[in-house]
């Protein structure tokens, strides 16, 4: 279970363009369920989210993970499970073992093969590479994407990419999944797609979360509980 | 541990399919590098291997010379002095030695005239060197006019030229009998040009020296040891020279270096910020950058220095030609024996490596904090 | 003023690194006042990110000082035959006053690197950076040093002399030259090697006995310090002599050419990484009872103190084993 308590995350602060995209958010985002955070283009949802991902640090305000009873987020010790303040090296270790993303942009790396670009997140952890070469090709075989493996990113087509960048969202094999906005550059059905494979994750056990404003994703049966958002401040802030 | 060596070998991996892909900027970073490498390198090697011939050819030289000194210039020495100087303890052996310089009107050129310790072809013959060879358009058995300081013109057979390998040494020597050469300038039997002294204790040198001077005050020895270490102060001090206004090359590389490492292109930045995003720390993409830097500057390295070594011991310094040159009509082909010694590279390795790897230590680490949160706002 | 190449390389390769940690105490100075690990402002996460900086121009400087420590005392090997009277390294140093502080300097400096590295290695591993004190404070004591060694190598390469009359290591070395030197060489040897053997011994065991009960700590970096100033003197009073086969050929930098087999670089790295890493475990000990450090610094210093043991017995195996098959053999 990740908590977040009266979270802040402000921009430039102290200068003319400051900016608070995240204002005080309180919210419980339970395990093993779909949450979306909804709500209109700088509503916050993306900052939120990579809040929740432990790719930012607030400006104030406490995040707490989660590592006692379920065991499923991160293996490593430090008190009460907040990781509000630990240092970016921890920061990130939590986040490659705990939390899988899936972008906006997609965000692969260009010049490098499929099979590459699933792997990459998995680099540094020293894994033997034949080890992460089997666990890669295993989740290309899941989404249908084994022959391409080969193949160079740049040569893949929208439907395509979307599924090598979920394979490479898995690979530390994550307990939660952040989406964000991810049916922006998709068609209807690209986008039916993508919301049943996140069902299929879910059913599979992982957490999910999913920013976004479309409406595709915000009424999919899918979604167990919505939290909206406004202002970077939760909107009745209950569940739907 | 074996982790640690598995997630280098992959950052490694990364890094050299990135170096590919951007082959275009690293191609220039490497040429540049490569070249002040081998601009550096080929000063070194040649200044050093010149030393080491030096230090090897006056190994045979005689322990002692000794000169004569009027007005402070060297004059001709009377060879009674060796009885002297045989006398003193210490010394096995004192030779009057002939040797002098010729300018050949005809040619241009200057020539040094030696009569060495044997001259086995007899009087009215000469070797010359491959230079002279060379200048004069000469071969065995041709005849080369020589003029007397008083204008006498007297000719000798040429019956040898002397190994091309010689010359470096030889280039400009002609060897001739002893009658011949007192004939030529007209130099009494009493006296020679200078004398040379084999000492039977190297230690002795300084006294005996000492001696010498004590016993004939217008006299002046130059033990073998000074002319090596002068030799020596000189080829450091000119290359060291050398170096030194190198170094502005060097400067000037590094600031094209930390431009090359700070010019980020949007793409490098975007693929810094996925790796950053998906779960690469700032220290793993620190160790990609430091990969990167190593792969860069040993690639340059070697190639430069390969390359300096092929210019020096191959290709006889081609491109020091013109500076070293001079006015010189009789100039030797730089055969050198090759020699590279680990020392040597590691100077090379603190006058090239370490600047670029300095200059590169702050924008690598700006690279490489990149923020992650940057990427997810697309 | 000698104008080799390897001068050159020296003094502007000396001179970037110490413009570079200069640089990094700056940071330091600015996170000592600064830091604040509960922020969330920029200003903290600005300075965390500088905390790679400082550790990366750091590591550097730790591997060049070691690198130019080498090339220093082989440059001034091969200088030797300018200064009469020189027959090696040893000579050369004693050209001018500044050569042996300069020497002293490298070594100091690159064994605080050392340990800036130890105690940066268990702070990041740490989840609350409870070393940053510590660290920070030791680097403002690392960059003066570091200063003061660019200085004195400065003076002395800019001041040597060529045909100075200086001593060899014949006469420095020697037992009536009056200089600590020969007070080490005119040290009775049985002794001393008796000494020798023991110190190694102790610090093996301490190292060993800190390995199973993870106690005694300060001993292991007491005995370690002591070990490596007895092995240093010992190398210079006896174990040159063995080496060399000869009874007064003491110099401890001709050990490192190739005529005696570079058995100089196994001693050395041996003798140096084991002195590191058993200085390492005294370095940490301070910091033991600390929080988040409390399993970590344990750890890491089992690992020195294991290290530094096994470190210590190879180096008595090198020296052992030349001294059984010298030719020499002293009483």
């Amino acid at each position: 279970m990740i908590e977040l308590v009266e979270v802040t995350k402000v921009f430039n602060r102290g200068r003319p363009n400051e900016f608070t995209a995240v204002d005080g958010v309180s919210l419980r985002v339970e395990p093993h369920r779909v949450t979306g955070l909804v709500g209109p283009s700088g509503s916050g949802k993306t900052t939120l989210a990579s809040l929740i991902g432990c790719m930012a640090r607030p400006t104030s305000g406490r995040i707490l993970l989660d590592v006692n009873g379920s065991g499923s987020l991160s293996g490593l010790t430090f008190p009460g499970g907040e990781v509000t303040s630990l240092p970016e090296r921890f920061l990130t270790e939590i986040r490659r073992r705990t939390f899988g993303f899936i972008f906006q942009q997609f965000h692969l790396v260009q010049g490098l093969t499929v099979l590459e670009n699933v792997m990459l997140p998995a680099y540094p952890t020293g894994e033997p590479h034949a080890v992460l070469r089997t666990r890669a090709l295993g989740l290309l075989e899941m989404f249908d994407m084994s022959r391409k493996a080969e193949s160079k990113v740049e040569w893949l087509s929208g439907g395509e990419t979307q599924r090598v960048a979920i394979a490479r969202a898995l690979i530390n094999s994550p307990a939660v999944v952040i989406a964000d906005e991810p049916t922006a550059h998709l068609d209807t059905k690209l986008a039916r797609e993508f919301l049943d494979i996140l069902g299929d994750l879910k059913s599979r056990g992982t957490t999910v979360i999913v920013a976004s404003h479309d409406p595709l994703v915000v009424d999919s049966p899918i979604i167990d509980r919505i939290v909206r958002l406004r202002d970077g401040r939760v909107d009745d802030g209950a569940a739907d | 541990m074996r982790r640690w060596f598995n997630a280098q070998r992959h950052i490694l991996e990364l890094t050299l399919s990135a170096l590919l892909r951007r082959r275009g900027k690293y191609l220039a970073l490497v040429t540049v590098y490569t070249l002040v490498v081998f601009l550096l390198a080929s000063v070194m090697f040649f200044t050093h291997a010149l030393r080491r011939e030096a230090a090897t050819l006056l190994e045979g030289a005689p322990e002692i010379v000794v000169q004569r000194l009027v007005a402070g210039r060297h004059d001709l020495i009377p060879t009674a002095y060796a009885d002297a100087i045989a006398e003193i303890r210490g010394v096995t052996s004192v030779r009057p030695a002939l040797w002098g310089y010729y300018f050949d009107p005809i040619f241009g050129a200057n020539y040094t005239l030696l009569v060495p310790e044997e001259f086995t072809h007899g009087p009215g013959n000469i070797a010359i060197g491959p230079g002279v060879a060379g200048a004069s358009g000469s071969e065995v058995d041709y005849i080369l006019p020589f003029w007397s300081s008083e204008g006498r013109l007297t000719s000798y057979t040429i019956a040898e030229i002397l190994p091309a390998e010689s010359e470096l040494v030889a280039a400009d020597l002609i060897l001739m009998a002893a009658e011949d050469f007192r004939a030529l300038f007209d130099i009494p039997e009493e006296l020679a040009t200078n004398l040379t002294v084999s000492v039977r204790n190297p230690r002795e040198l300084p006294v005996i020296a000492a001696k010498i001077t004590e016993l004939l005050p217008d006299t002046r020895p130059i033990i073998r040891d000074e002319i090596l270490r002068t030799y020596d102060s000189i080829f450091s001090w000119r290359s060291g020279l050398l170096m030194f206004i190198l170094m502005t090359c060097v400067l000037a590389f590094i600031i094209f270096a930390w431009d090359k490492a700070s010019g980020l292109s949007a793409e490098e930045r975007r693929e810094i910020g996925i790796l950053k995003a998906i779960g690469w720390e700032t220290s793993d993409v620190l160790q990609m950058k430091f990969w990167e830097g190593a792969v860069v500057s040993l690639s340059s390295f070697l190639i430069g220095v390969l390359a300096a070594y092929g210019h020096v011991f191959v290709g006889s310094s081609g491109l020091f030609e013109p500076v070293l040159k001079g006015w010189a009509v009789i100039y030797p082909e730089f055969r050198l024996v090759p020699f590279i010694d680990g020392y040597q590279v590691a100077v090379l390795f603190f006058l090239t490596v370490v600047p670029y790897t300095v200059s590169t230590i702050v924008p690598a680490w700006r690279a490489a904090t990149v923020d992650p949160d940057a990427v997810m706002r697309g | 003023m000698l104008l080799h190449p390897a001068v050159i390389a020296l003094l502007a390769s000396s001179a970037l690194i110490t413009g570079l940690v200069l640089y990094a105490s700056r940071i330091g100075i600015t996170i000592l006042i600064r830091w604040d690990l509960a922020s969330g402002s920029e200003h903290q996460l600005e300075l965390e990110r500088k905390t790679y900086l400082v550790s990366t121009i750091l590591a550097n400087a730790f591997a060049f000082q070691l690198a130019s420590l080498f090339l220093f005392v082989f440059t001034a090997d091969r200088l030797h035959d300018q200064f009469i009277g020189a027959m090696c390294a040893a000579g050369t140093l004693y050209a001018n006053p500044w050569g042996y502080p300069t020497l002293l300097l490298k070594i100091v400096t690159f064994a605080l690197a050392g340990l800036w590295l130890i105690l940066n290695w268990a702070d990041t591993r740490a989840y609350d950076y409870p070393l940053v004190r510590a660290k920070y404070l030791l680097l403002l004591v690392l960059a003066p040093l570091l200063l003061a060694e660019l200085v004195a190598q400065g003076n002395y390469l800019l001041r040597l002399e060529p045909n100075v009359i200086t001593s060899c290591c014949g006469s420095l070395f020697s037992s009536d030259a009056g200089a600590v030197s020969s007070d080490i060489t005119g040290l009775p040897i049985a002794p001393l090697r008796l000494a020798f053997f023991a110190i190694l011994v102790a610090a093996c065991a301490s190292g060993l006995h800190f390995f199973l009960t993870r106690r005694g700590g300060y001993l292991v970096a007491a005995l370690t310090g002591a070990a490596a100033v007895i092995s240093l003197a010992s190398v210079i009073s006896f174990i040159s002599l063995y080496i060399y086969e000869l009874p007064t050929h003491h110099c401890p930098f001709d050990i490192l050419q190739a005529e005696y087999g570079f058995v100089g670089y196994p001693m050395y790295a041996t003798l140096a990484a084991a002195t590191l890493a058993g200085l390492g475990v005294g370095a940490l000990m301070p910091f033991r009872k600390i929080g988040s450090l409390r399993v970590l610094v344990p750890d890491t210093q089992r690992m020195l103190s294991l290290v530094a043991t096994i470190l210590f017995f190879l180096f008595s195996l090198v020296v052992t084993y030349r001294m059984a098959t010298s030719g020499l053999v002293l009483g």
